[in-house]
């Protein structure tokens, strides 16, 4: 395993040896949030490709092939068109709010980015309650739905902005449900420790029982919290035409459009970090000259593409079911997520009390 | 055993009775009119008002000839009511409070004619503006544009509706709300992704819960019926294809048979065989993008792609044979437009062979599923009994459990030589209307399967003078379209042109019976419903 910290630290010295700390510390700062920008736009325009394309697999169409090579270039033009669209202000909303809503949602899942573990040794904020801090910020961004909705002054994004909100309530309780089960195998809320604790073997092999019950509510509660199908209520087009971002135009939508695709990759990255290891390689007590073959693969690469494959298994989910209703919605979290999850957390506590994991 | 013609006759005895090409007729004045409809819905079972058709014979006075039938029997049943007043203000008694539906049909025929209702508590217009000046279908109708100036405002918008009502023997309007004040109204519609085109819920909502629908048509109407009074009888045929545009087979067979019929032509199995075909051809496509696009209501988005493969496939043999993929225009009087394509019974077959497979293939995919099944079993219950009194025909009706398929209870061309079941389910909710059709996808495969190895020689196209003049008379016809039962009513005065030509689409009541089934549900369910019941709005408008 390569520690990517050595890099980082080499920079570190490199700069203070022609400016004082202070300077050193703010350009990095700054390089960190650009880098971020960047990664986050990038992200985000390989993930419409990705589920336009799988979705078109799904569907026996082709997908996007006109603009560029295998229609590569195809979300870059759409990111294009959007920014060039025109914002359109409407009548009798709250202007303030009504601008604010989608800068609340793309914060919320920007500032989770800072603590998903992208590489040994390149956690942008690595302190001891990372998994804590991502689900405080990820519940920022029912703020910004709900503020939507309400601000819009339309009836459907109202019903949209309502059914979000009982959502997205309902469904972190299972989330943070899940983190806790996994927390209490690991011991530690830190992002790296959490991936170091898996270093010989990945939580979802070695929580067996509890870990996999965990990982598959973990899963539905992701795709819900993302608003996704067969969860997607809140933007059910059938029913509200697009929910709470109706009435939003030009990148004001690209931002919510973004925002769901880049908490799709978020809640695929958390689900990575806590059931298969984050950026941990994957190793198998025993086989070491396996274990050595796999290290040699970076890091980096083991976090997005276990993201990724994660993801994968999001779209599938939306390309396969009809929308539930959402009495239904709330009654598979109350009646049968958050019970089975209580009960999960205590079997997990069980299973480490006794040391009967792997 | 006597008669249904004997037991009127004895009970009101000024009643006079004459023989129609659909049954019994009967004139009644007025003043008799209630009682003679309650006595035929309540003593001798004419459960199911087919229409209404509105008239202006002139000088012979405004009315309605009413068409009944009994479902238990079959039998049709046609009554002629003669408006009381003069034009300006003609009454005829609402029956309203016998069959539900009645509420919907009179609207219509106060729309076109003027004919006003007594005691029906919604005597508004149904299709035109609520601004609209004249009747239109009356013959003394002007239709100067001065009088009706193409707006460029927004449509006026009313909160209240209008009734007539009988107050101490005289005949005073009242005026009620429509929602109360507190209400919480979202409009569904007209531009909405689920209403399959521009129809207008106006729902209040007690959060996700419906409590009431009010709905709002006319969109997309475009006069079809006062069109067709000016065109020959051959010009009015391309209509067809634009009411119901899925069934457009179906509904040109219809109007085909109709003419044929009042004209005294006959036309030639090969003729009726190809026409059966493709009637079938179409019921199959319809029902296969009522498979994708219900599904795509209910969310599962890749459904769409599988449904449609099957219906590009026979578009496909249309666009051969028929020379278009939507709008065919095929069948016309005394045949069709021309001789199948070489091809046309290799490329059924093909159909036939794929056909099981991908049936199969949407039940593993989509029926079976959980989330659907939540979704649609007990979903909009529309009771059997219910299902008649608000004249709900074809896959809806036979899903609760009545069997008003026309193909069976009066058959026509060559459904009597072929061998098919009516698929009847008696659980009445969105779950059984989806399965009926993929039920009756097969059972029209069936049919097919039957006849495509036997159609007859001879030729497509008998002949028929250029000039068609139909003798003065009334004529009723069914055909049964994708969507159920399609009423025709035609009345000519011996011209080139239809005097009046009633068109009585399956979809208005299918449409007008949601608020019906959908009180107490969610949101999400208006959706579900109304995907289920598959309306088509061009249909409904005309």
């Amino acid at each position: 395993m390569q520690d990517l910290s050595v890099g980082t630290a080499w920079f570190h010295t490199f700069l203070l040896g022609f400016i004082p700390e202070w300077a050193a510390v703010t350009l990095e700062c700054l390089l960190i949030g650009v880098g971020l920008l960047l990664l986050y736009s990038v992200l985000a325009l390989f993930y419409i490709l990705f589920e336009r394309k799988v979705c078109a697999a799904f569907q026996c169409r082709l997908g996007p092939n006109r603009v560029g090579p295998w229609g590569l270039l195809q979300s870059v033009a759409d990111m294009f068109k959007i920014l060039i669209k025109e914002l359109i202000s409407l009548n009798h909303t709250d202007k303030f709010l009504f601008a604010l809503a989608p800068y609340l949602v793309i914060i919320a899942s920007m500032m989770a980015f800072a603590v998903l573990p992208w590489g040994n040794g390149i956690e942008i904020v690595n302190f001891n309650v990372g998994i804590f801090f991502l689900l405080a910020v990820s519940s920022i961004g029912v703020l910004g739905i709900l503020l939507a909705g309400w601000s819009s002054n339309n009836k459907f994004t109202l019903i949209g902005a309502l059914r979000s909100g009982a959502q997205m309530v309902s469904y972190e309780l299972s989330m943070g449900l899940c983190v806790v089960t996994m927390v209490v195998i690991a011991g530690t809320m830190n992002i790296h420790e959490l991936c170091m604790a898996q270093q010989h073997l990945w939580f979802i092999f070695s929580g067996h029982i509890p870990a996999i019950i965990a990982f598959v509510i973990f899963m539905i509660v992701g795709t819900a919290e993302t608003n996704r199908g067969p969860f997607d209520l809140p933007e059910a087009e059938s029913e509200l035409t697009a929910g709470y971002h109706t009435e939003y135009s030009g990148i004001h939508f690209g931002f919510f459009y973004l925002a769901e695709y880049l908490n799709l990759f978020i809640v695929s990255g958390v689900a990575a970090l806590l059931f298969f290891g984050g950026w941990m390689p994957l190793h198998i007590p025993g086989l070491d000259a396996f274990n050595q073959v796999m290290d040699y693969i970076p890091s980096v690469i083991w976090f997005v593409g276990k993201a990724v494959a994660l993801s994968f298994i999001i779209i599938w989910f939306k390309w396969t079911f009809p929308r539930l209703r959402i009495d239904q919605l709330l009654s598979l979290e109350w009646k049968y997520l958050l019970p089975i999850n209580l009960f999960n957390l205590v079997l997990m506590v069980i299973v480490v009390t006794f040391g009967l994991y792997l | 055993m006597a008669t249904i013609q004997e037991k009127i006759a004895k009970l009101f005895p000024e009643i006079t009775f004459s023989e129609g090409n659909a049954g019994l007729e009967l004139t009644v004045s007025d003043e008799k009119w209630h009682s003679v409809a309650e006595m035929l819905r309540r003593d001798e079972g004419f459960d199911y008002l087919v229409t209404i058709v509105g008239m202006d014979w002139a000088d012979a006075g405004l009315g309605c000839v009413y068409y009944l039938m009994a479902t238990d029997r079959n039998e049709l049943l046609a009554v002629k009511v003669i408006a009381t007043g003069d034009r300006e203000k003609p009454f005829i008694h609402s029956v309203h409070d016998l069959w539900d539906i009645a509420t919907v049909y009179e609207r219509e025929v106060y729309d076109y004619f003027g004919i006003i209702f007594i005691n029906n508590p919604d005597m508004r217009r149904l299709f035109l503006n609520i601004d609209w000046n004249g009747y239109p279908l009356r013959k003394d109708y002007d239709e100067d544009p001065a009088i009706n100036p193409v707006s460029i405002e927004n449509e006026r918008q009313t909160d209240f509706t209008e009734a007539w009502v009988e107050r101490d023997g005289k005949i005073v309007k009242e005026q009620y709300r429509i929602f109360s004040p507190d209400d919480f109204v979202v409009n569904i519609g007209p531009q909405h992704p689920a209403t399959h085109g521009v129809l207008r819920f106006r729902t209040a909502v007690d959060g996700e819960t419906i409590k009431k629908i009010d709905i709002y048509l006319g969109y997309i109407h475009r006069g079809v019926e006062k069109i067709c009074e000016k065109d020959t009888f051959q010009q009015t045929l391309h209509f067809m294809d634009r009411l119901d545009y899925f069934s457009g087979q179906n509904y040109h067979h219809g109007l085909c048979m109709l003419y044929e019929e009042a004209a005294g032509i006959k036309v030639n199995k090969r003729i009726e065989t190809i026409r059966v075909l493709m009637d079938e051809l179409s019921r199959i496509a319809s029902h296969c993008l009522f498979i994708g696009t219900y599904c795509m209501d209910l969310g599962a988005t890749t459904m769409l792609f599988y449904a449609l493969r099957v219906r590009e496939q026979i578009l496909d043999i249309f666009e051969k044979t028929c020379g278009a993929r939507m709008t065919f225009n095929y069948s016309c009087i005394g045949g069709v437009m021309q001789d199948l394509h070489p091809d046309f019974v290799s490329d059924v077959h093909k159909l036939l062979e794929v056909l099981p497979a991908n049936i199969s293939e949407y039940n593993k995919l989509f029926t079976g599923n959980v989330i659907a099944c939540d979704r649609m079993e007990k979903i909009g219950v529309l009771s059997r009994e219910d299902a008649i009194s608000w004249g709900v025909t074809g896959p809806n009706g036979r899903a609760s459990g009545w069997a008003c398929d026309v193909r069976k209870t009066h058959p026509y061309a060559v459904y009597d030589q072929v061998e098919f079941d009516e698929v009847v389910l008696s659980e009445g909710d969105s779950m059984a209307r989806f399965k009926l059709r993929i039920l009756e996808m097969e059972q029209s495969a069936r049919i097919i399967s039957q006849l495509i190895d036997n159609i007859p020689e001879g030729e497509y196209l008998v002949k028929v003078p250029k000039v068609l003049k139909i003798p003065a008379g009334h004529w009723f016809k069914m055909v049964e379209g994708c969507r159920g039962t399609f009423g025709l009513y035609l009345e000519s005065d011996g011209g080139t042109r239809p005097y009046r030509l009633k068109l009585a689409p399956p979809c208005l009541p299918a449409a007008a019976v949601v608020d019906h089934i959908t009180a107490g549900e969610k949101i999400a369910d208006l959706i579900t419903i109304g995907g289920s019941m598959d309306y088509i709005v061009p249909d409904i408008d005309r």
